[in-house]
Protein backbone atom coordinates (compact mmCIF):
# COMPACT_ATOMS: atom_id res chain seq x y z
CA UNK A 1 0.00 0.00 0.00
CA UNK A 2 1.53 3.39 -1.05
CA UNK A 3 0.62 6.21 1.59
CA UNK A 4 -2.69 8.57 0.23
CA UNK A 5 -1.90 11.31 -1.97
CA UNK A 6 -2.90 14.67 -0.72
CA UNK A 7 -4.94 17.42 -2.35
CA UNK A 8 -3.67 21.19 -2.95
CA UNK A 9 -6.08 22.06 0.34
CA UNK A 10 -4.19 19.43 2.56
CA UNK A 11 -2.77 21.91 4.92
CA UNK A 12 -5.59 23.87 5.10
CA UNK A 13 -7.84 20.62 5.96
CA UNK A 14 -5.22 20.56 9.18
CA UNK A 15 -5.61 23.64 10.23
CA UNK A 16 -9.74 23.64 10.24
CA UNK A 17 -9.04 20.29 12.55
CA UNK A 18 -10.44 18.36 9.80
CA UNK A 19 -10.65 14.58 10.61
CA UNK A 20 -8.67 13.14 7.89
CA UNK A 21 -9.27 9.50 6.58
CA UNK A 22 -8.04 7.53 3.40
CA UNK A 23 -11.11 7.50 0.37
CA UNK A 24 -9.74 6.01 -2.53
CA UNK A 25 -6.49 6.47 -2.06
CA UNK A 26 -6.59 10.05 -1.30
CA UNK A 27 -6.43 11.89 2.27
CA UNK A 28 -9.58 13.36 2.67
CA UNK A 29 -11.89 15.31 5.46
CA UNK A 30 -14.88 13.39 6.66
CA UNK A 31 -15.84 16.03 8.94
CA UNK A 32 -14.46 19.42 10.29
CA UNK A 33 -15.48 20.19 13.77
CA UNK A 34 -18.96 21.31 13.53
CA UNK A 35 -19.70 17.50 12.31
CA UNK A 36 -21.62 15.55 9.96
CA UNK A 37 -24.99 16.85 10.90
CA UNK A 38 -24.24 20.52 11.35
CA UNK A 39 -21.75 21.03 7.90
CA UNK A 40 -25.24 19.24 6.51
CA UNK A 41 -27.31 22.18 7.35
CA UNK A 42 -24.67 24.33 6.77
CA UNK A 43 -25.34 23.13 3.18
CA UNK A 44 -28.77 22.89 3.10
CA UNK A 45 -29.28 26.34 4.75
CA UNK A 46 -26.53 28.63 3.38
CA UNK A 47 -23.76 27.25 2.08
CA UNK A 48 -20.85 24.93 2.41
CA UNK A 49 -17.35 24.14 0.73
CA UNK A 50 -15.90 20.67 0.00
CA UNK A 51 -12.26 19.89 -1.30
CA UNK A 52 -13.38 17.59 -4.08
CA UNK A 53 -9.64 17.63 -5.50
CA UNK A 54 -9.40 13.96 -5.37
CA UNK A 55 -11.54 13.43 -8.59
CA UNK A 56 -9.95 13.58 -11.65
CA UNK A 57 -9.96 15.93 -13.87
CA UNK A 58 -9.08 15.98 -17.84
CA UNK A 59 -8.89 18.02 -20.41
CA UNK A 60 -10.39 16.61 -24.03
CA UNK A 61 -8.76 17.98 -27.25
CA UNK A 62 -9.26 16.87 -30.89
CA UNK A 63 -11.73 16.79 -33.83
CA UNK A 64 -15.12 15.86 -33.14
CA UNK A 65 -14.25 15.17 -29.32
CA UNK A 66 -18.09 14.91 -28.83
CA UNK A 67 -19.18 12.41 -31.39
CA UNK A 68 -16.15 10.22 -30.47
CA UNK A 69 -17.47 10.53 -26.68
CA UNK A 70 -21.10 9.19 -28.33
CA UNK A 71 -19.24 5.99 -28.72
CA UNK A 72 -18.34 5.51 -25.09
CA UNK A 73 -21.36 6.67 -23.41
CA UNK A 74 -25.48 7.15 -24.33
CA UNK A 75 -25.76 10.75 -23.58
CA UNK A 76 -26.09 13.22 -26.53
CA UNK A 77 -22.67 15.14 -26.43
CA UNK A 78 -22.43 15.86 -30.20
CA UNK A 79 -25.17 18.67 -29.59
CA UNK A 80 -23.70 19.69 -26.26
CA UNK A 81 -23.39 23.51 -26.66
CA UNK A 82 -20.43 25.37 -25.40
CA UNK A 83 -20.44 26.50 -22.02
CA UNK A 84 -22.82 23.92 -21.10
CA UNK A 85 -22.51 20.52 -19.13
CA UNK A 86 -23.86 17.38 -18.94
CA UNK A 87 -24.50 14.61 -16.45
CA UNK A 88 -23.04 11.24 -18.22
CA UNK A 89 -21.64 7.61 -17.95
CA UNK A 90 -19.39 5.16 -19.43
CA UNK A 91 -21.04 1.91 -20.33
CA UNK A 92 -19.85 -1.60 -21.18
CA UNK A 93 -20.61 -3.78 -23.51
CA UNK A 94 -23.29 -5.68 -20.82
CA UNK A 95 -24.72 -2.37 -20.72
CA UNK A 96 -23.67 -1.86 -17.14
CA UNK A 97 -22.09 1.61 -15.73
CA UNK A 98 -18.57 1.87 -15.52
CA UNK A 99 -18.17 4.93 -14.18
CA UNK A 100 -20.50 8.43 -14.17
CA UNK A 101 -18.70 11.30 -14.89
CA UNK A 102 -19.28 15.15 -15.78
CA UNK A 103 -18.79 16.25 -19.63
CA UNK A 104 -18.37 20.30 -20.29
CA UNK A 105 -17.89 21.85 -23.70
CA UNK A 106 -15.50 24.44 -22.69
CA UNK A 107 -15.35 25.77 -26.46
CA UNK A 108 -11.57 24.46 -27.85
CA UNK A 109 -11.77 21.52 -25.68
CA UNK A 110 -13.68 19.35 -23.73
CA UNK A 111 -13.15 19.15 -19.75
CA UNK A 112 -14.58 15.58 -18.47
CA UNK A 113 -14.44 15.14 -14.06
CA UNK A 114 -14.23 11.59 -13.29
CA UNK A 115 -14.76 9.81 -9.90
CA UNK A 116 -11.71 9.41 -7.86
CA UNK A 117 -11.58 5.78 -7.61
CA UNK A 118 -11.40 5.43 -11.06
CA UNK A 119 -9.22 7.72 -12.97
CA UNK A 120 -7.49 4.68 -13.25
CA UNK A 121 -9.51 3.16 -15.55
CA UNK A 122 -11.47 6.14 -17.26
CA UNK A 123 -8.44 8.00 -18.70
CA UNK A 124 -7.05 4.56 -20.11
CA UNK A 125 -10.20 3.54 -21.63
CA UNK A 126 -10.61 7.23 -23.07
CA UNK A 127 -7.08 7.43 -24.48
CA UNK A 128 -7.23 3.53 -26.09
CA UNK A 129 -11.14 4.48 -27.61
CA UNK A 130 -10.87 8.35 -28.62
CA UNK A 131 -9.03 8.13 -31.84
CA UNK A 132 -7.43 11.37 -32.55
CA UNK A 133 -8.39 13.01 -29.62
CA UNK A 134 -5.66 14.38 -26.72
CA UNK A 135 -6.83 12.70 -23.46
CA UNK A 136 -5.21 15.54 -20.68
CA UNK A 137 -4.93 14.47 -17.14
CA UNK A 138 -4.50 17.87 -15.15
CA UNK A 139 -2.62 17.24 -11.51
CA UNK A 140 -1.97 20.81 -11.08
CA UNK A 141 -5.57 21.81 -10.10
CA UNK A 142 -7.74 21.96 -7.08
CA UNK A 143 -11.60 20.93 -7.67
CA UNK A 144 -13.48 23.23 -4.65
CA UNK A 145 -17.08 23.04 -4.50
CA UNK A 146 -19.31 25.66 -3.06
CA UNK A 147 -22.85 24.42 -2.33
CA UNK A 148 -25.94 26.03 -1.05
CA UNK A 149 -28.48 28.37 -1.29
CA UNK A 150 -25.73 31.12 -0.55
CA UNK A 151 -23.19 29.60 -3.24
CA UNK A 152 -24.18 32.10 -5.25
CA UNK A 153 -23.27 35.07 -2.76
CA UNK A 154 -20.09 33.66 -1.87
CA UNK A 155 -18.86 32.76 -5.23
CA UNK A 156 -20.44 35.76 -6.38
CA UNK A 157 -18.78 38.38 -4.27
CA UNK A 158 -15.39 37.14 -5.45
CA UNK A 159 -16.29 36.64 -9.22
CA UNK A 160 -19.32 38.39 -10.88
CA UNK A 161 -19.51 36.38 -13.29
CA UNK A 162 -20.64 33.13 -11.50
CA UNK A 163 -24.39 35.09 -10.72
CA UNK A 164 -24.70 35.10 -14.17
CA UNK A 165 -24.10 30.69 -14.79
CA UNK A 166 -27.59 28.63 -14.74
CA UNK A 167 -27.81 25.27 -13.81
CA UNK A 168 -25.64 22.94 -15.49
CA UNK A 169 -23.67 26.04 -17.47
CA UNK A 170 -19.87 26.59 -17.19
CA UNK A 171 -17.42 29.52 -17.93
CA UNK A 172 -14.01 30.63 -17.33
CA UNK A 173 -13.61 33.92 -14.87
CA UNK A 174 -10.41 35.47 -12.24
CA UNK A 175 -10.85 34.88 -9.03
CA UNK A 176 -8.67 37.10 -6.67
CA UNK A 177 -6.53 37.42 -10.38
CA UNK A 178 -6.03 33.83 -11.03
CA UNK A 179 -8.09 31.94 -14.10
CA UNK A 180 -10.40 29.58 -12.85
CA UNK A 181 -12.91 27.36 -14.38
CA UNK A 182 -16.33 27.40 -12.59
CA UNK A 183 -19.44 25.35 -13.69
CA UNK A 184 -22.57 25.66 -11.64
CA UNK A 185 -23.55 22.23 -10.32
CA UNK A 186 -22.96 20.05 -7.78
CA UNK A 187 -23.53 16.76 -5.62
CA UNK A 188 -25.90 17.79 -3.06
CA UNK A 189 -28.95 18.64 -4.63
CA UNK A 190 -28.39 22.55 -4.13
CA UNK A 191 -27.51 25.53 -6.32
CA UNK A 192 -23.68 25.88 -6.15
CA UNK A 193 -20.37 25.55 -8.31
CA UNK A 194 -17.52 23.27 -8.46
CA UNK A 195 -14.66 25.38 -9.35
CA UNK A 196 -11.26 24.17 -10.56
CA UNK A 197 -8.79 26.10 -9.74
CA UNK A 198 -4.39 26.54 -10.17
CA UNK A 199 -3.01 24.53 -7.07
CA UNK A 200 -1.10 26.81 -6.11
CA UNK A 201 -4.06 29.53 -5.50
CA UNK A 202 -6.44 26.76 -4.15
CA UNK A 203 -6.09 27.09 -0.32
CA UNK A 204 -6.33 31.05 -0.75
CA UNK A 205 -9.17 31.36 -2.84
CA UNK A 206 -11.00 28.62 -0.46
CA UNK A 207 -10.26 31.01 2.51
CA UNK A 208 -11.88 33.71 0.75
CA UNK A 209 -14.82 32.18 0.67
CA UNK A 210 -14.52 30.60 3.85
CA UNK A 211 -14.08 34.16 5.17
CA UNK A 212 -17.73 34.73 3.88
CA UNK A 213 -20.28 34.80 7.23
CA UNK A 214 -22.77 32.62 5.76
CA UNK A 215 -19.73 29.67 4.26
CA UNK A 216 -18.46 27.03 6.16
CA UNK A 217 -16.00 23.94 5.60
CA UNK A 218 -17.69 20.36 5.00
CA UNK A 219 -16.16 16.97 4.55
CA UNK A 220 -17.52 14.24 3.18
CA UNK A 221 -19.81 12.58 5.31
CA UNK A 222 -21.87 15.82 4.76
CA UNK A 223 -21.31 15.20 1.04
CA UNK A 224 -22.87 11.58 1.14
CA UNK A 225 -25.65 12.36 3.40
CA UNK A 226 -26.01 15.47 1.13
CA UNK A 227 -25.98 13.25 -2.05
CA UNK A 228 -28.16 10.77 -0.78
CA UNK A 229 -31.35 12.95 0.31
CA UNK A 230 -30.76 14.56 -3.07
CA UNK A 231 -31.37 10.81 -4.36
CA UNK A 232 -28.19 10.78 -6.60
CA UNK A 233 -26.54 7.87 -7.39
CA UNK A 234 -23.26 7.07 -5.80
CA UNK A 235 -20.44 5.17 -8.00
CA UNK A 236 -19.38 1.74 -6.43
CA UNK A 237 -22.61 1.70 -4.35
CA UNK A 238 -25.57 2.64 -6.07
CA UNK A 239 -24.40 2.07 -9.67
CA UNK A 240 -21.54 0.00 -10.45
CA UNK A 241 -20.41 -2.29 -13.67
CA UNK A 242 -23.44 -4.78 -13.37
CA UNK A 243 -26.10 -2.42 -12.94
CA UNK A 244 -27.49 -0.68 -16.73
CA UNK A 245 -28.70 2.78 -16.47
CA UNK A 246 -32.43 1.87 -16.74
CA UNK A 247 -32.28 -0.31 -13.88
CA UNK A 248 -30.55 2.83 -11.69
CA UNK A 249 -33.45 5.21 -12.88
CA UNK A 250 -31.04 7.34 -15.01
CA UNK A 251 -32.73 7.18 -17.82
CA UNK A 252 -33.49 10.54 -17.55
CA UNK A 253 -29.69 11.29 -18.44
CA UNK A 254 -29.99 9.34 -21.90
CA UNK A 255 -31.25 11.69 -24.17
CA UNK A 256 -33.95 10.94 -26.83
CA UNK A 257 -31.63 10.79 -29.83
CA UNK A 258 -28.96 8.55 -28.18
CA UNK A 259 -32.48 6.01 -26.87
CA UNK A 260 -33.47 5.78 -30.37
CA UNK A 261 -30.47 5.01 -32.31
CA UNK A 262 -28.35 3.17 -29.65
CA UNK A 263 -24.88 3.81 -30.63
CA UNK A 264 -23.05 3.40 -27.15
CA UNK A 265 -21.64 0.28 -25.70
CA UNK A 266 -24.83 -2.43 -23.86
CA UNK A 267 -27.39 -0.08 -26.30
CA UNK A 268 -29.19 -3.51 -27.41
CA UNK A 269 -30.03 -3.77 -23.41
CA UNK A 270 -30.55 -0.50 -22.36
CA UNK A 271 -32.87 -0.41 -25.68
CA UNK A 272 -34.63 -3.45 -24.67
CA UNK A 273 -35.09 -2.17 -20.96
CA UNK A 274 -36.51 0.92 -22.18
CA UNK A 275 -39.29 -1.33 -24.22
CA UNK A 276 -39.61 -4.09 -22.02
CA UNK A 277 -38.64 -2.76 -18.24
CA UNK A 278 -36.03 -3.75 -16.87
CA UNK A 279 -35.64 -6.72 -14.05
CA UNK A 280 -35.15 -4.39 -10.95
CA UNK A 281 -34.64 -0.48 -10.35
CA UNK A 282 -33.60 1.86 -7.65
CA UNK A 283 -35.89 2.93 -6.19
CA UNK A 284 -36.04 5.39 -2.45
CA UNK A 285 -36.58 3.74 0.73
CA UNK A 286 -37.76 5.18 4.05
CA UNK A 287 -37.26 3.33 7.25
CA UNK A 288 -41.07 3.97 9.47
CA UNK A 289 -38.64 3.86 12.80
CA UNK A 290 -35.43 5.00 13.74
CA UNK A 291 -33.09 2.52 12.90
CA UNK A 292 -30.97 3.25 9.49
CA UNK A 293 -30.63 0.66 6.60
CA UNK A 294 -27.33 0.44 5.32
CA UNK A 295 -25.48 -0.50 1.87
CA UNK A 296 -26.54 -4.40 1.79
CA UNK A 297 -29.63 -4.71 3.90
CA UNK A 298 -31.71 -6.97 2.21
CA UNK A 299 -36.08 -5.94 1.65
CA UNK A 300 -38.42 -7.95 2.26
CA UNK A 301 -41.96 -7.50 0.43
CA UNK A 302 -44.95 -8.24 3.09
CA UNK A 303 -45.19 -11.75 2.14
CA UNK A 304 -41.96 -12.32 3.53
CA UNK A 305 -40.69 -12.73 -0.20
CA UNK A 306 -36.46 -11.23 -0.18
CA UNK A 307 -37.63 -8.49 -3.57
CA UNK A 308 -33.86 -6.58 -3.57
CA UNK A 309 -30.91 -4.67 -1.83
CA UNK A 310 -30.30 -1.44 0.32
CA UNK A 311 -27.36 0.10 -2.03
CA UNK A 312 -27.04 3.37 0.16
CA UNK A 313 -28.53 3.98 3.33
CA UNK A 314 -27.68 6.27 6.06
CA UNK A 315 -29.24 9.32 8.24
CA UNK A 316 -30.96 12.28 6.94
CA UNK A 317 -30.34 14.90 8.77
CA UNK A 318 -32.64 17.11 6.45
CA UNK A 319 -35.09 14.45 6.76
CA UNK A 320 -34.85 14.07 10.46
CA UNK A 321 -34.78 10.18 10.44
CA UNK A 322 -33.22 7.52 8.16
CA UNK A 323 -33.37 7.48 4.37
CA UNK A 324 -31.69 5.15 1.90
CA UNK A 325 -32.18 3.98 -1.72
CA UNK A 326 -32.08 0.46 -2.73
CA UNK A 327 -32.99 -1.83 -5.71
CA UNK A 328 -35.97 -3.95 -6.01
CA UNK A 329 -37.53 -6.23 -8.26
CA UNK A 330 -39.83 -5.83 -11.23
CA UNK A 331 -43.25 -5.66 -10.13
CA UNK A 332 -42.32 -3.51 -7.04
CA UNK A 333 -41.46 -0.30 -6.11
CA UNK A 334 -44.80 2.13 -6.74
CA UNK A 335 -44.28 4.56 -4.07
CA UNK A 336 -46.12 3.47 -0.94
CA UNK A 337 -45.86 0.30 -0.88
CA UNK A 338 -45.10 -1.23 2.13
CA UNK A 339 -41.17 -3.40 2.38
CA UNK A 340 -39.66 -5.10 5.06
CA UNK A 341 -35.93 -4.06 5.89
CA UNK A 342 -34.19 -6.93 7.33
CA UNK A 343 -31.85 -5.29 9.98
CA UNK A 344 -29.58 -7.17 12.22
CA UNK A 345 -32.10 -10.14 12.07
CA UNK A 346 -35.22 -8.23 12.67
CA UNK A 347 -37.71 -6.85 10.08
CA UNK A 348 -38.02 -3.24 10.56
CA UNK A 349 -41.16 -1.91 8.47
CA UNK A 350 -40.29 0.96 5.70
CA UNK A 351 -42.23 2.42 2.48
CA UNK A 352 -40.90 2.91 -1.07
CA UNK A 353 -40.82 6.63 -1.65
CA UNK A 354 -40.50 8.87 -4.96
CA UNK A 355 -36.87 10.10 -5.03
CA UNK A 356 -35.41 12.92 -3.96
CA UNK A 357 -36.04 13.16 -0.43
CA UNK A 358 -35.93 17.06 -0.57
CA UNK A 359 -36.59 18.94 -2.83
CA UNK A 360 -33.61 20.00 -5.41
CA UNK A 361 -33.06 23.56 -5.53
CA UNK A 362 -31.11 24.18 -8.84
CA UNK A 363 -31.03 27.82 -10.30
CA UNK A 364 -32.56 26.67 -13.68
CA UNK B 1 -18.54 2.23 44.41
CA UNK B 2 -15.82 2.15 41.85
CA UNK B 3 -15.38 2.94 37.93
CA UNK B 4 -13.93 0.17 35.91
CA UNK B 5 -13.28 1.02 32.25
CA UNK B 6 -13.06 -1.50 29.04
CA UNK B 7 -11.09 -1.42 26.13
CA UNK B 8 -14.20 -1.33 23.93
CA UNK B 9 -14.59 2.14 25.49
CA UNK B 10 -17.35 1.34 28.11
CA UNK B 11 -17.49 2.43 31.80
CA UNK B 12 -19.32 0.39 34.58
CA UNK B 13 -19.60 2.12 37.35
CA UNK B 14 -20.08 -0.70 40.17
CA UNK B 15 -22.28 -0.87 43.86
CA UNK B 16 -21.97 -4.08 44.87
CA UNK B 17 -23.33 -6.53 43.11
CA UNK B 18 -25.00 -3.76 39.96
CA UNK B 19 -23.19 -1.88 38.13
CA UNK B 20 -24.69 1.41 35.18
CA UNK B 21 -23.03 1.08 31.82
CA UNK B 22 -22.54 3.23 29.44
CA UNK B 23 -19.71 4.44 26.31
CA UNK B 24 -16.92 7.10 27.41
CA UNK B 25 -16.02 10.03 25.64
CA UNK B 26 -13.31 9.16 23.68
CA UNK B 27 -15.89 6.64 22.23
CA UNK B 28 -18.68 9.18 21.52
CA UNK B 29 -16.35 11.96 19.98
CA UNK B 30 -15.46 8.62 17.84
CA UNK B 31 -18.33 7.85 16.80
CA UNK B 32 -19.51 11.00 15.90
CA UNK B 33 -23.06 12.46 16.37
CA UNK B 34 -25.30 9.53 17.65
CA UNK B 35 -28.64 9.41 15.61
CA UNK B 36 -29.80 5.48 16.85
CA UNK B 37 -29.36 3.40 19.95
CA UNK B 38 -30.85 -0.13 19.79
CA UNK B 39 -30.83 -1.65 23.24
CA UNK B 40 -31.44 -4.67 24.88
CA UNK B 41 -34.53 -5.57 27.06
CA UNK B 42 -34.75 -5.99 30.96
CA UNK B 43 -34.07 -9.64 32.07
CA UNK B 44 -31.95 -10.58 29.33
CA UNK B 45 -28.81 -12.05 30.16
CA UNK B 46 -25.48 -11.96 28.25
CA UNK B 47 -21.57 -12.74 28.78
CA UNK B 48 -18.60 -11.05 28.71
CA UNK B 49 -17.55 -9.99 24.95
CA UNK B 50 -21.22 -10.58 23.93
CA UNK B 51 -23.44 -8.10 21.71
CA UNK B 52 -25.20 -6.11 24.02
CA UNK B 53 -26.55 -3.54 21.64
CA UNK B 54 -25.75 -1.19 18.82
CA UNK B 55 -24.94 2.36 18.57
CA UNK B 56 -25.52 4.06 14.98
CA UNK B 57 -24.29 7.28 14.16
CA UNK B 58 -24.68 9.52 10.51
CA UNK B 59 -21.48 7.69 9.57
CA UNK B 60 -21.72 3.94 10.67
CA UNK B 61 -23.09 0.96 12.64
CA UNK B 62 -20.95 0.11 16.21
CA UNK B 63 -21.42 -2.99 18.50
CA UNK B 64 -21.69 -2.43 21.73
CA UNK B 65 -19.73 -5.40 23.74
CA UNK B 66 -20.35 -7.03 27.33
CA UNK B 67 -17.76 -6.05 29.40
CA UNK B 68 -18.45 -8.63 32.17
CA UNK B 69 -21.27 -11.28 32.26
CA UNK B 70 -24.23 -10.36 33.34
CA UNK B 71 -28.17 -9.61 33.24
CA UNK B 72 -29.83 -6.08 32.36
CA UNK B 73 -31.91 -4.49 35.13
CA UNK B 74 -32.95 -1.11 33.82
CA UNK B 75 -33.04 0.44 30.59
CA UNK B 76 -32.38 4.00 29.79
CA UNK B 77 -35.69 4.45 27.72
CA UNK B 78 -34.87 8.20 27.17
CA UNK B 79 -31.76 7.12 24.40
CA UNK B 80 -34.44 5.95 22.18
CA UNK B 81 -36.42 9.28 21.73
CA UNK B 82 -32.74 11.65 22.19
CA UNK B 83 -29.82 9.13 21.08
CA UNK B 84 -27.79 12.62 20.75
CA UNK B 85 -27.99 12.73 24.69
CA UNK B 86 -24.89 10.10 24.06
CA UNK B 87 -22.72 13.06 22.33
CA UNK B 88 -24.00 15.83 25.18
CA UNK B 89 -23.65 13.16 28.39
CA UNK B 90 -21.90 10.01 28.21
CA UNK B 91 -20.78 8.84 31.32
CA UNK B 92 -23.47 10.62 33.21
CA UNK B 93 -27.03 11.27 31.53
CA UNK B 94 -27.06 9.02 28.73
CA UNK B 95 -26.19 6.03 30.50
CA UNK B 96 -26.93 2.76 28.15
CA UNK B 97 -28.22 -0.25 30.66
CA UNK B 98 -27.91 -1.15 34.60
CA UNK B 99 -26.80 -4.40 35.32
CA UNK B 100 -26.49 -7.13 37.73
CA UNK B 101 -22.74 -8.27 37.67
CA UNK B 102 -22.95 -12.41 37.68
CA UNK B 103 -19.04 -12.56 38.12
CA UNK B 104 -17.43 -10.23 40.03
CA UNK B 105 -13.87 -11.93 39.53
CA UNK B 106 -14.31 -10.46 35.57
CA UNK B 107 -14.07 -6.76 37.06
CA UNK B 108 -9.84 -7.78 37.81
CA UNK B 109 -9.77 -7.78 33.63
CA UNK B 110 -11.02 -4.45 33.08
CA UNK B 111 -8.99 -0.76 33.68
CA UNK B 112 -9.02 2.41 36.19
CA UNK B 113 -9.28 5.57 35.12
CA UNK B 114 -5.79 6.22 35.16
CA UNK B 115 -5.22 2.86 33.40
CA UNK B 116 -8.26 4.14 30.43
CA UNK B 117 -6.37 7.28 30.41
CA UNK B 118 -3.06 5.88 29.39
CA UNK B 119 -4.73 3.42 27.15
CA UNK B 120 -6.58 5.66 24.70
CA UNK B 121 -3.31 7.59 25.02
Amino acid sequence: MTSPKRTPLHSLHVELGGKLVDFAGWEMPVQYPLGIMGEHKQCREKAAVFDVSHMGQVILRGENVGEKLEALCPQAYVTLKEGKARYGFFTNPEGGIMDDLIVSNAGDHYFVVVNAALRHQDIPHMQANLDGVEVTEIFDRALVAVQGPKAEDVVGALCPAARDLKFMETTVADILGVECRISRLGYTGEDGYEISIPEDKAIEITKAFLAHEDCEAAGLGARDSLRLEAGLCLYGNDIDQSTSPIEASLGWAIQKRRKEEGGFPGAERVQKELAEGAARKLVGIKPDGRAPARQGVEIQCSNGNTIGQITSGSFGPTVGGPVAMGYVSAGHGEPGEKVNLIIRGKAQPAQIVALPFVTQNYKR
Amino acid sequence: MATYYSEEHEWLMVEGDTATLGITKHAAEQLGEVVFVEQQEVGDEFEKDGEIGVIESVKAASELYAPVDGEITEVNEALADNPGALNEDPEGEAWIYKIKITDASQLEDLMDEAGYKAFIG
